[in-house]
Formats: structure tokens, sequence, C-alpha cells
């Protein structure tokens, strides 16, 4: 008896496929836009999301800001976020060692960095890498403080996947989480934060 | 193995009855035209902001074209990269062994409940039902999925299954359904009900079931597409992952996905970028499920794949752009085709994966089409819908075993609509048939129609194509 592969294979293997076709890649790799970080803030804030451009050296008091104003006082951070940004005046809980689930779903918020983000499409992506931590960490919290840094940013989605390392987990997030499942009527907030808060460092 | 293919449903009517019922339902016909009429003028504005839209559209279409050209090739990388970074692959055939597939699975981790991310070859192949049969209790996280098992509805729309279903009665089926009470019909509350409900379901499930949008045969990478955050709990939380695809669902390498990352969300809800989309390869240590499970499904793929007029049905993406401009699903609804994948794309795909054209229902369904196009003109992938439509009717005719004038039709059809200028050219044509014709009818035609109208009169065609009158009367509707 074949098994399955076997028999899914031969079955592909005796059709009479199309011969192999040359795919054309003349769609545009990038775009010109007169000012990338404008479209940013533009794109994200598009989502419903809440966008900040702040100079790099006031990013710590732009996070206490943020903090502040939303009265939260216990927040979540991958252990290797610049030391600058765990600001005082706030609980500050490192994922190191991994927070419980269950303490993370109490939380009042997590701040991260980015991987990249896409101005175009106003999404920023995180990679597990520097100062993003774990999948969960950006997810279960109601509330996501996000810096971008300039460098980061790319115009368009072809050149964002070129900066990326697919053996990764990536999530790309744009805007805060949504649905339209009632009348296609767009909503803002269902199982991941229901806040997104951005700050764009130049 | 073997039997009936789940993916239309057993004992639904033929798309003629079951379309007539449906045109009864004045709060059905009311709904889907608000969401349809919405969802069709916020996607023309984001695909009008990308210049190349076309370009991206051929690049999708050819994509998919090399992926079915070397199926076997990248279904063999596919594995060998899963299986490198820590997952398993598993094989299945049909419906049935895919489902086992995953109750051995799920009753392997001990588990009595699953929580799963919206995918349609889950439904397709009767997932739900199968755990459900086998002691699991399957939960939808996504919120129309969700409105549909506790009303215990069905779907009538492939990216949202309650599009049928206005917020009041959403609300009717939370209250029956859910500990949660809504604070009001209004979508937030509504939503905030589902997130309260379902939140201590993600924080302790031990297994999750997922589909894919798209698989990197190069690298083993699965992406899943969506909005909720429903999704990224899934595929984040619980120690094991199941994820079930079609075996068409592949890329070749990552750079594809930049042509798709554009052409789905633009098409589907007519957003720049989904709120969450989710890429994992494998098993990451200290990150993610523990254990991460593939389960490549033909169930009626490698049939399609056959057919070498059909097989363009296996480019799908699932956006469901063509519904949302199809005349006969805004007025039918999805639950018509008696199938999980309504609309244009389930006429030619639901009856091509059932693979029995001697099924009445199935049959029926290439006939539940005005053929006026507009599906074509919004497949991100370029399906000729209305090609593969009028080919299948030529199938299903030729089924009955007779060369019956219909049948002579129908293959002049396909050729017909083979090549979009010929379908033009055939429609103006036809607007110069009225001139043969008196009181209404046109009593022969003349050359390869005759055959027709030896048997019947032809009824005249009108002034202008139905195709050319949509496209004109449509958009001003409120």
């Amino acid at each position: 008896m074949f098994s399955a592969r076997d028999e899914i294979l031969a079955r592909i293997r005796a059709v009479n496929r199309p011969s192999p076709v040359p795919i054309p890649r003349d769609y545009e790799r990038t775009r010109t836009v007169p000012d990338v970080l404008a479209l940013l803030d533009e794109r994200v804030a598009d989502y419903k999301a809440i966008v900040h451009r702040v100079a790099e050296a006031e990013v710590p008091d732009r996070i206490a800001d943020c903090l502040a104003r939303r009265s939260a006082s216990t927040v979540a951070v991958p252990a290797d976020v610049p030391a600058s940004w765990r600001v005082p005046a706030v609980t500050w809980l490192p994922d190191s060692p991994p927070l419980p689930l269950a303490e993370l779903d109490t939380v009042d918020g997590v701040l991260t960095g980015c991987a990249v983000a896409i101005a175009e499409t106003g999404t920023i992506v995180l990679d597990a890498g520097e100062a993003q931590g774990r999948r969960m960490l950006s997810l279960v919290p109601d509330y996501h403080l996000c810096v971008v840094r300039a460098g980061q940013v790319v115009t368009s989605v072809p050149e964002a996947l070129t900066r990326l390392e697919p053996g990764r987990p990536l999530t790309f997030i744009s805007g805060p989480s949504a649905t339209s499942d009632i009348e296609l009527d767009r909503v803002e907030g269902v199982h991941g934060p229901r806040t997104l808060e951005v700050l764009i460092a130049t | 193995m073997g039997g009936r293919n789940p993916v239309t449903w057993l004992g639904s009517p033929a798309f003629p009855k079951a379309a007539h019922e449906a045109l009864a339902d004045t709060q059905l016909r009311r709904n889907l035209r608000k969401a349809t009429t919405t969802i069709r003028t916020k996607r023309a504005g984001v695909v009008a902001e990308l210049d190349d839209w076309e370009r991206l559209r051929r690049a999708g279409e050819a994509i998919k074209d090399d992926v079915l050209a070397n199926l076997d090739t990248y279904l063999v990388r596919l594995e060998e990269a899963v299986t490198a970074r820590g997952g398993v692959v598993h094989w299945a055939r049909d419906a049935e062994e895919a489902n086992r597939i995953v109750l051995d699975l799920v009753r392997t981790e001990g588990a009595d409940e699953v929580v799963k991310v919206k995918s349609m070859a889950t439904a397709e192949i009767g997932l739900n039902e199968a755990l459900e049969a086998g002691g699991v209790h399957a939960v939808e996280t996504d919120l129309a999925e969700l409105i549909v098992q506790l009303g215990d509805d069905r779907p009538s729309h492939i990216l949202v299954p309650a599009i049928h279903r206005n917020r009041a009665e959403i609300r009717d089926v939370f209250r029956r359904g859910m500990a949660e009470e809504p604070a009001s019909d209004e979508p937030r509350d509504l939503a905030e009900a589902a997130r309260r409900h379902l939140r201590r379901k993600f924080l302790s499930a031990k297994v999750a079931i997922s589909g894919a949008n798209f698989a990197v045969a190069d690298t083993g990478s699965i992406v899943v597409v969506e909005s909720e955050g429903n999704g990224r709990m899934c595929l984040t939380l619980p120690e094991t992952l199941i994820t079930v695809m079609g075996i068409e669902k592949l890329v070749p390498s990552w750079q594809d996905l930049e042509v798709f990352l554009q052409l789905l969300p633009r098409s589907s809800t007519a957003e720049r970028m989904n709120p969450y989309t989710s890429v994992w390869s494998g098993v990451t240590p200290a990150d993610g499920p523990r254990k991460f499970h593939l389960v490549l499904l033909d169930n009626g793929r490698t049939a399609t794949l056959a057919d070498q007029v059909g097989r363009q049905a296996l480019r799908c993406i699932r956006c469901s752009a063509c519904l949302n401009v199809c005349p006969v699903y805004e007025r039918t609804g999805g639950q018509a085709y008696g199938s999980v994948y309504p609309g244009p794309i389930g006429a030619i795909l639901a009856p091509q994966l059932a693979g029995d054209l001697h099924d009445e229902q199935a049959a029926s369904l290439p006939y539940a089409s005005s053929l006026c196009g507009a599906c074509y003109e919004v497949c991100p992938v370029r399906i000729n819908i209305p090609e593969v439509l009028t080919h299948l009717r030529a199938e299903a005719v030729q089924a009955k075993g007779k060369r019956t004038p219909e049948a002579l039709a129908m293959a002049a059809a396909a050729w017909v609509f083979a090549d979009p200028k010929r379908y033009e050219a055939a429609q103006k044509a036809g607007s110069l048939s009225q001139l043969l014709a008196r009181d209404g009818r046109i009593k022969r035609l003349p050359g390869p129609g005759a055959k027709w109208t030896d048997s019947r009169d032809a009824p005249a065609v009108p002034k202008e194509s139905f195709r050319a009158w949509w496209r004109k009367n449509r958009v001003q509707r409120p």
C-alpha cells in the first residue's frame, strides 16, 4: 500500500502540468515619497493607533508621558530594551526569566522596539530580536507601546521583506487588533492589544 | 478512505431551488447589500492607491502557476524545510484521512478541547464535526466563526462567514450562546463580549488548530493573515500547534510573499494591511508552541490540477473579492451555494473538489452566475472564473451522455469565454443578433447557433450586455 505522501506526489506527477512560466517582477520595489516618516505616521494613525514623532533623545521622556497618561504602573518589557527606556516611577517586569502567562495577563501594558516598519502600509514588524522579546509579550497585554527608530523605516512591502529573516518568528502589526466581522464595519480592539501607541524616533 | 467529499453540504438543494428560497428572505438581502456595498467601495479605494496593481496581479498569477507546474518539487522542499526546523509533516489524501490525523494528534496531547483559528481548509473537511464525534470540542475563535458556531448556523462568506447576520441578530446569538451578556448591539460591545468569552480559553488551551494562507517552500515558513489577534493567541500560546493546509497554498520563495502581502489584504478586507500577520518556521525554542504539526491536504486538489482549464481555481488565495462584486451572490447569499466555498470562486472550486459530476447539487453550481465577468476583473490572481464556469457547464452537460444542442452550446460558450477578447466580441455580436429578433424572440440563429435554435427560440439579446449594464448601474446604489 502506498503512503498518502507517495500517492499524492504520484497523482501530481501523473498530471500533464503547465510549463513553468517566467514570473514578471516589473512591479514597484519601492516608491518615491517626499517624507517616509510622515507617511508612516499618517498610515499608522489611520488604523486608529496613537502616533508621536519624537527626537531620539526625548524617547525616555515620551515613554514616561505615555505611561503616565494611561496610569500604567506595571509594564512588561523584553529584558534587552535600552536601559534609558525603563524610566523611573514605573514597575518594570523584565521577561527574564519568562513571565508566567497569568502574570502577563494582568500587567498594564508592554513596551517593545521593532525590527522594521513599512510606511506605505502603516505596519510594524517584530522579529523577536533586540528589544522585542517573545511573541506573546506584545500580544497578551491590552496596551502596546512600540518605539520605531527612523533607520528601521522602509517605504514598501518588498523592501521590508528583504530586511527580514524568514526563519525568525515574525509578527506584522498594522494598528490595534480589529474586526470587520459584523456588517463589514471595522471596529478596533478584539483579542490583541486594544491600544497601540507608537513613538517614531528621529 | 474515500466516501463523499464534505466540501459540499449533504442534503443541500440544487442552486436554483436554494437561490429561490434565499431570494424570499428580505432581511438577508438587506444585510448582504449593505455589507458588500461597503466593502466594494473600500476595496476600489485601496487598490487605486497602487499604480502597479495590474503588474502585481500578473506576478501573483505567474507565481501560482509556477507552484502548480512544480507542485511536487515544492511540496517536498517545504516538507524538508519544516522538518529541519523541528516540525512534523503529515499528508492526507482526503477529508477523512486529514480528520483522523488531527484527531489522533489531539488525543496524543490528552486534550478534549482545542482552540481554532478561522480556516477554510478545516471547514472544507468538516474537521469540527469529526473532532466532536471523537470527543474533542473545537472552539472557533474568529468572531464571525464564533457567531456561526454559537448560532448553530452555516457560513455564508469566505472572509466574513456571518455576513448574513446583522448586529441585532448577532446580539441574540450571543445572549443565547455565551455567559457574557453584550452591553448593546454595537459592534464594539459585541466584540468586547467575545473577548471576555474567549480569554480564558486562550490562556488555558493546550492545542490549537489553524489553516495557512501561505507556506514558503524554500524556508518552511507558514503565514497566517488575520485581524483580531485570535490567530496570534492560537499560534503563540498553546504548547501544540496543528496546521492544516491545502497543497496549493505554497509559494516558492520568501520574496514571493512581497506580492501576496500586497494583493491579499487590499482584495480581502480592503485594507492596506490586515492588523496581524504571523510567520513562523517549525518550532522556535522558548517562543511559541513546542510542537508543530503540518497536515498537507489533497482532498480533490490533484484531480482539479488534472483539468487544464479548471485548475486555475487552485490559484485562489481566498480573498473573497469575487463574492463582494457578484450580482448573484449579493442576492442569494452564500448558503444557497451549499458549500463552505460560496460565490463565483465557490461555483468553480466546490464542484471540482467534490469531483462528482453526477451530484446534482454540485453540478448546478457552475450555473450560479450571469457570466458578467466582474469576478475576473477583481481577482488578485486573475482566475478567469467565467471561462471555468462555462467549461464546467459543458462538462456537466456532457456527463449526461448526449450530444444535445445544450452540450454543443456549452462547448461553444466555453470557447468564447476562454479569451476575454472573444467574450467582449461575442457580447457585441449578441447585441447584433437583435436584428434577427422579432417580438423579442429569435427563431433561428445563424451559423453555429442554429443547432440550438432548431429546438427552441432564443430570447433576444438586450441592447446592452448585462456586464455593461451592471458596471454602469451598480455603484450608485446606497
